[in-house]
């Protein structure tokens, strides 16, 4: 991408750059006008790649020259503080692959698979749209702010630049994120695993995997990351062949077949004991694995669209974009912003471009290319799933998504009730779909991650191995995911123990310890509690969860975007920069709104479908009157749906709550620094001369 | 006198050299662990006569410090 930099004038390049537009504009068309016909998926892939180069050469350096103000004669904090181990001025590349690396997880793979209920359209134009306008923009931002301070994080700088208070509430919302975060991954785990012995087997396997690996890297040959990672990748290829003889041997399967429940319970006590074990046994070679992976699988499925260039089977629109959708609840506006969190702007991002990437930046020049560029690749990462989901067979893709107590549990019902969806599908469709995969069945596999596999199986499967391979591909999609959200559950629950630890260490102060065993057992078990109740929650819902809880989980990543951005924003004025504030002012805007209505909407709607009091009102009084409502089964586990009812009513009204709060301090901050003639932003004084970066 | 393949070959044995030495610093990065050349580099060069961490206790030294968590320093998910 360096060359987009060269601000060439000659006519070439502008005829280059007006193919591109040309190219780019043709495809967008294709893939929205088109109706009927199949689109090919190779024009969402043209669309996108155009966008991208077009936004970055004309959006992104415009933002890092004229709005932020580069300076490629200041010295970063890695050459200030240069100490060979956190600070270190590091080739841009090199700092880019670790920033995609550090950014990338199971969110991007996830929320466009959801968002293909409403068709392929529109979670495309949000996931490109976002991505240009808001989600590279914060991340670059942040970025940029945080090379300004030293490279200290968005809680800190919040704090520095609005307050203690703007800070707490900060606090808070990253905590809440966290809790819903992990319990909403898990559960896409649950999902996939559910009844599939398997995925089940070689997803357990993992664990002793990692083990013999940590051992290895520790005692036997330390340090040596390829050495182990090698060993573990063999290891993880043998477990995934071995389980379909596990999953066909009845004896061995019925160890591995295991309900939603039962496996909420092991993953709930998996994070416990994860999280208090030394990170070198089992953390960080789960974490090798899991990173080296997903570089590996993002690559070859780039390569597989781009040479299999399979047909879209779901059309553009369907009728659910009125909001009636089996997935998930709500309509377009503002759920489907949501429902796409990571891909188009997730606020995450504004955690890890405030982590170590900013104290490993050669030279200032460079921060668009690895702040802007790899939040573009991460939009296309959210590309490829939305093509992954859009290749089968719409049918196929409701019956996977649609939550048993709607489609029932046998094929013959489920093929019924899709079909009178509007998605014509035989039984016989989807069990030769179950049986392709090797799987018992692949009734409502909500969550995502088995539909992506799905569609995974079906496009590498064209490229390697055939209708022979498709049962190996699925799992490993499986598996892929399952190993990086266990390891985001891991380290997310040490995230938590430690949050837990600071607050409650503020009242109790030996709980601060972090070194202390029995804090950190209380600190885990309290963490796990936290995320495993909603994570049991959602397992046992009778809408099957997903549907229940992933609007929730978009609101509260699409709220610390908003944060994150609101932030960017006051910050822009400290620096007297308010002249070009719109840059963050019109994200920021947009997301407030999203996160405002969708929380509202989700405490507040009357519509029971949508609105968690309503629902609950709904509940009591079937319940006052002794009638037990589908999909419940008895009048106690209706009582219980009313509790969580209240309990998610909260957690939403509390997003709302966060984000307001952000926006009345960012007003007061505004109004100051614009009533102050001279730039108050607390940056690090500028010194010496930076190093390296002849080009951004 | 080389012939003109062993001359290309040279070449291309130098580049892919360059390709792996690239590619092992950014895989190690990703992972966590930046490039110990260079941390020894910095310590000869600015911290002459004071103690160089070999490649095994440099590895765990950041090992902990990636999972190390902290206020504000926590890593990724999404």
């Amino acid at each position: 991408m360096s060359a987009l930099a060269w601000n060439g004038n000659g006519i070439t390049m502008k005829l280059l750059w007006g193919a591109i537009a040309v190219l780019g504009a043709v495809s967008l068309a294709i893939i929205a006008l088109s109706r009927g016909e199949p689109v090919n998926a190779a024009w969402m892939v043209i669309a996108a790649v155009c966008v991208y180069f077009i936004a970055y050469r004309y959006y992104a350096l415009f933002i890092a020259n004229k709005v932020l103000g580069v300076n490629a004669g200041r010295a970063t904090p890695a050459v200030r503080h240069n100490d060979g181990l956190d600070y270190v001025p590091t080739n841009k590349y090199v700092l880019y692959g670790h920033h995609f690396a550090a950014i990338a997880g199971a969110g991007p793979l996830v929320g466009p698979v959801l968002a293909a209920q409403m068709g392929y359209l529109p979670g495309t134009l949000w996931i490109l749209a976002g991505v240009v306008i808001a989600g590279a923009v914060q991340d670059m931002t942040v970025l940029f702010l945080s090379t300004r301070r030293d490279g200290r994080s968005l809680g800190d700088m919040v704090r520095s630049e609005m307050g203690p208070i703007a800070g707490t509430i900060v606090g808070i919302g990253i905590l809440l994120i966290c809790v819903i975060i992990l319990a909403v991954l898990a559960l896409v785990v649950v999902q996939a695993l559910r009844g599939s012995p398997w995925g089940t087997f070689t997803v357990f396997c993992t664990v002793p995997i990692a083990l013999i690996m940590g051992v290895y890297g520790r005692y036997v040959r330390r340090g040596r990351i390829a050495e182990m990672s090698l060993i573990g990748v063999v290891l993880l290829l043998a477990a995934l062949v071995y389980g379909q003889t596990v999953a066909q041997t009845p004896s061995l399967a019925a160890y591995f077949n295991l309900s939603g429940p039962a496996l909420a319970l092991v993953i709930i006590g998996y994070g416990f004991v994860a999280s208090v074990l030394p990170v070198w046994l089992l953390l960080a070679p789960r974490d090798y694995l899991s990173t080296f992976m997903k570089i590996g699988v993002v690559t070859l499925l780039a390569l597989a669209i781009i040479i299999v260039r399979p047909d879209l089977q779901m059309p553009a629109l369907t009728k659910f974009v009125d909001g009636t959708g089996p997935v998930w609840a709500g309509s377009l506006f503002p759920f489907l912003f949501i429902t796409i969190a990571c891909g188009s702007v997730s606020g995450w991002h504004a955690l890890i471009a405030s982590g170590t990437t900013p104290k490993m930046i050669e030279n200032e020049n460079q921060i668009p290319f690895i702040g802007y560029g790899a939040m573009l690749m991460e939009s296309f990462v959210a590309i490829m799933a939305m093509i992954a989901a859009s290749v089968l067979h719409p049918g196929i893709y409701f019956a996977m998504n649609t939550s048993a107590g709607l489609i029932g549990t046998t094929a013959a019902q489920a093929a019924q009730v899709v079909s009178n969806m509007g998605f014509v599908v035989t039984p016989d469709q989807l069990t030769q779909v179950a049986h392709n995969v090797g799987e018992i069945s692949i009734l409502s596999r909500t969550g995502g991650a088995p539909t992506l596999a799905v569609g995974m199986a079906q496009i590498l499967s064209s490229l390697f191995g055939g209708q022979a391979l498709t049962a190996i591909w699925y799992h490993f999609a499986i598996l892929f995911e399952a190993l990086f959200i266990l390891t985001t559950v891991d380290a997310g629950t040490r995230v938590l123990r430690f949050m837990i630890q600071d607050l409650v260490g503020n009242a109790i102060p030996v709980f601060k310890e972090t070194k202390s065993w029995t804090n950190n057992i209380i600190g885990s078990a309290a963490a796990c509690v936290l995320w495993g109740y909603i994570l049991y929650q959602g397992v046992i819902d009778p809408y099957g969860g997903i549907w229940t809880l992933w609007p929730l989980f978009g609101t509260s990543n699409q709220m610390l975007a908003a944060i994150a951005l609101v932030f960017c924003t006051v910050a822009l004025f400290k620096m007297k920069r308010e002249r070009f504030a719109w840059v963050t002012i019109v994200p920021a805007t947009w997301l407030v709104c999203c996160t405002v209505t969708a929380g509202l909407e989700k405490a507040f709607s009357p519509d029971p479908a949508v609105g968690f009091v309503a629902h609950a009102r709904t509940l009591s009084r079937a319940i006052a009157a002794g009638k037990v409502l589908a999909p419940a089964h008895s009048l106690g586990e209706m009582s219980r749906l009313v509790f969580n009812d209240y309990l998610d009513a909260t957690l939403a009204a509390l997003f709302v709550a966060v984000v307001i709060a952000m926006v009345v301090y960012a007003f007061i901050d505004i109004r100051k620094a614009l009533g102050t003639p001279k730039a108050t932003a607390v940056e690090v004084e500028f010194a010496g001369a930076a190093i390296g970066g002849r080009n951004a | 006198m080389p012939d003109l393949f062993s001359i290309k070959f040279a070449e291309w044995k130098e580049r892919g050299q360059v390709v792996r030495t690239w590619s092992v610093r950014a895989a190690r990065l990703m992972v966590g662990v930046p490039d110990y050349d260079t941390y020894v580099q910095h310590r000869q060069v600015n911290h002459p006569g004071q103690p160089i961490m070999t490649y095994e206790e440099f590895f765990v030294e950041r090992q902990e410090a990636r999972y190390a968590v902290s206020k504000g320093r926590f890593r990724g998910c999404c």
